[in-house]
C-alpha cells in the first residue's frame, strides 16, 4: 500500500525531458501549476492536458507509473469532487431531502477534479524525470539569490535531499517492524477504529526510536567527514543550462501565451 | 514436534521487471528437540525462508507442515501458527515499544488472548529463561537497558508466547564477545529446558558448530549443502566456493593435518580439537 506512493520517485531514463536542467523543470512545473489556475474553461484544460501528455510521451515514462501516483491521492480528489457537487448554489438539477445538485455544482466539481488531476500529474512528471539529488541541487541554485536576505538555501536543499533519501529507508524500517510485531501476534486488520489506531502504537514507537537513531548516525557520519555547511563547497557535477533548456524556455513562453488566449475562447 | 518443509518456492516481484527467485525447491525437516543451524550469504534466501516458517510470507508453491498440520493450505489461523512458531528477527531490540519490560514481554501473550494470570507467569518464566532478573527489571523502561539486555528482553517477548519451535535470525549480530557468549548459552538453555526445536541463522561458524545438530547451507535460494555440522564442515572446497569459511577450530586441525599426516581429527569445536591434539601428542610421545 505505502509502496504505491510515487511522490519523489525517480524513473530512470535518458529522454530529452530527463536531460533537461533541473532548474528548467522546476520553473516549468511551477509555471504549469500557476497556468492551471489561470485557465477558466475546459478548452484551456484540454490544451494543458495535451501539452502535459506530449511531455510524458517525450519522457517515455510509462503511463502506468504516472497514474499510480494518482491512486494515492484519489481520496482527496473524490472528496473535493463530492464537496463541490453538493455545496455550490445555482440552478437545481436534482433534489432529494437535504441534498441538492446544481448545474453550477456539476460544472465546478468536474472543473476542480480536472485541475487537481493535472496538478498532480504535472508535478509527478517532474519528480519522475529528475533525480532527487539534481532536484535539490537545482532548488538550491534557484534559491541562492534569496540567501542575500538571509534564506538558508543550502540548508533547505540539504534537508530536502535527506528527507527524500530516507523515504525508502524508513519504509523498509516500517516493513521490518510490522513483520516483527506480526510475529508477536499483533493484528492490524481487525477491530474498530479506536482499536486499529491503538494497534499502530507498537509500530510507531519503534519507528520513532529508529528514526532518531538513524538521524544521529547520519549526523555523526557527516561530522566525521568534516561537513561544515554550504560555505565554500564545490560540486562534483555542476549543473549547466544547455540548448534543450533554451528550447524548453521558448516552449514555456509560447504555452503561457496559448493558455492566456484560451481564457477568451467562447464556444 | 516436527517441522517439515517440502519443495518451497518463492519469487519476489512475480510478473514484474525486477522478478527474482528467492527460494527454489527448498526441502528439509527438523525433528523433536533438534537444533538446526542455517548458514548462507546475505541474499541467499535465509530470511525469506524464515519468514515462510511462521506464515509472514506465503509460498508460491510447496508446503510447510508443523506437527503434522499443514500451515500453507490457507485454512490454518495465523495466530495459531505464530503461537507455535516463534520468530525473532535480526536486531529484535528495535521492536521494543512498551513503557516497562514486563508490559513489552506480555505483548505477544496478550495478542494470543491468554488470561492475566497465565500471562504474568509466562512473562516471569520467559524473562528468567533469557537470564534476566524479573523482579529487578520488570518495571524498568526497556530503553534504559544495555544492548545485550534489550535483545534478551525482545527474545523473551517471543518465548513468552510459548512456541514449540523457536527461530532466531542472527541472534548474536553486533554484540560484544561477552554478550555474544551469553546469548549462545541462553540459546542452549532455552532449547534444553523447554525441549523445543531451535532454528537459528548465523554467520559465525563456531556458533553453528557448537549449537546445531543439523546444518543447512543456503546459496542463491537453494539448499547447497546439508547434514550434521561435521559432514558440512568436511566439505571445505564447496564452502569456499560459496565464500564461507570453516570454524576456527577446524581451520587449526586442517592446518596441523597438512603438516602432520598422522594427525586424525574431525573436530569442529575448540574443545574437540584440544582433545584430539592432546591424544595425538600423547601417542607421538609413545
Amino acid at each position: 500500500m505505502i509502496r504505491d506512493i510515487t511522490l519523489g520517485q525517480y524513473y530512470p531514463g535518458d529522454s530529452a525531458v530527463h536531460r533537461l536542467d533541473a532548474r528548467t523543470k522546476i520553473i516549468a512545473t511551477l509555471l504549469y501549476i500557476i497556468e492551471l489556475f489561470v485557465v477558466n474553461n475546459f478548452w484551456g484544460f484540454l490544451i494543458a492536458a495535451a501539452a502535459l501528455f506530449a511531455v510524458i510521451a517525450v519522457s517515455r515514462v510509462p503511463l502506468k507509473f504516472i497514474f499510480r501516483g494518482l491512486t494515492a491521492v484519489f481520496l482527496i480528489i473524490a472528496f473535493t469532487f463530492v464537496l463541490n457537487l453538493f455545496m455550490v448554489e445555482g440552478r437545481v438539477l436534482w433534489h432529494w431531502k437535504f441534498l441538492t445538485i446544481t448545474y453550477e455544482g456539476v460544472h465546478r466539481a468536474f472543473f476542480m477534479a480536472v485541475r487537481l488531476v493535472l496538478l498532480i500529474i504535472g508535478s509527478s512528471v517532474m519528480t519522475l524525470t529528475t533525480k532527487p539529488v539534481e532536484l535539490t541541487d537545482g532548488l538550491e541554485k534557484l534559491l541562492k539569490p534569496f540567501s542575500k536576505i538571509g534564506l538558508p538555501s543550502h540548508e533547505i536543499a540539504l534537508m530536502m535531499t535527506i528527507a527524500l533519501r530516507f523515504i525508502p529507508t524508513l519504509m523498509e524500517e516500517t516493513d521490518k517492524i510490522i513483520k516483527a510485531q506480526q510475529a508477536r501476534g499483533a493484528d492490524f486488520e481487525s477491530g474498530n477504529l479506536l482499536q486499529r489506531a491503538k494497534s499502530l502504537i507498537p509500530i510507531l514507537v519503534p519507528l520513532f526510536v529508529s528514526s532518531f537513531r538513524i538521524a544521529q548516525d547520519l549526523a555523526l557520519a557527516m561530522e566525521a567527514r568534516c561537513y561544515r555547511g554550504g560555505g565554500g563547497r564545490t560540486r562534483m557535477n555542476e549543473i549547466k543550462f544547455r540548448r534543450g533548456d533554451a528550447v524548453a524556455a521558448v516552449l514555456m513562453v509560447l504555452f503561457l501565451a496559448v493558455i492566456i488566449a484560451s481564457r477568451f475562447i467562447t464556444l | 514436534m516436527s517441522i517439515e518443509v517440502r519443495d518451497l518456492n518463492y519469487i519476489y516481484n512475480a510478473g514484474m521487471p525486477g522478478e527474482t527467485v528467492a527460494l527454489r525447491d527448498v526441502s528439509f525437516d527438523v525433528c523433536d528437540g533438534e537444533t538446526l543451524g542455517i548458514i548462507g550469504h546475505t541474499g541467499s534466501g535465509k530470511s525469506t525462508l524464515l519468514q515462510h516458517l511462521n506464515g509472514l510470507i506465503k509460498p508460491a508453491s510447496g508446503e510447510i507442515i508443523v506437527n503434522g498440520q499443514c500451515i500453507t493450505d490457507g485454512k490454518t489461523k495465523m495466530t495459531e501458527v505464530r503461537r507455535k512458531v516463534g520468530l525473532v528477527f535480526q536486531y529484535p531490540e528495535y521492536q521494543l515499544f512498551e513503557e516497562t519490560v514486563a508490559k513489552d514481554v506480555a505483548f505477544g501473550p496478550k495478542n494470543l488472548g491468554m488470561e492475566e494470570e497465565e500471562i504474568e507467569e509466562k512473562v516471569r518464566n520467559a524473562v528468567g529463561l533469557v537470564g534476566l532478573d524479573y523482579e529487578e527489571i520488570k518495571d524498568m523502561s526497556p530503553f534504559e537497558l544495555s544492548g545485550g539486555m534489550k535483545r534478551r528482553v525482545a527474545i523473551a517477548g517471543v518465548i513468552a508466547m510459548g512456541p514449540e519451535i523457536l527461530i532466531l535470525d542472527e541472534p548474536t549480530a553486533g554484540l560484544d564477545p561477552s554478550a555474544h557468549r551469553d546469548i549462545l548459552a541462553m540459546g542452549r538453555r532455552i532449547h534444553d529446558e523447554m525441549g523445543i526445536i531451535l532454528i537459528f541463522v548465523s554467520h559465525n561458524m563456531a556458533d553453528i558448530a557448537m549449537l546445531s545438530d543439523k546444518v543447512i547451507v543456503m546459496s542463491e535460494g537453494t539448499i547447497a549443502l546439508s547434514g550434521t555440522p561435521k559432514e558440512v564442515f568436511s566439505q571445505r572446497e564447496r564452502l569456499e566456493v560459496m565464500g564461507l569459511a570453516l570454524p576456527p577450530a577446524r581451520e587449526i586441525t586442517e592446518l596441523i593435518k597438512s603438516k602432520a599426516p598422522a594427525f586424525k581429527s574431525d573436530a569442529i569445536t575448540i574443545d574437540e580439537a584440544a582433545e584430539d591434539i592432546k591424544t595425538y601428542l600423547e601417542e607421538a610421545r609413545g
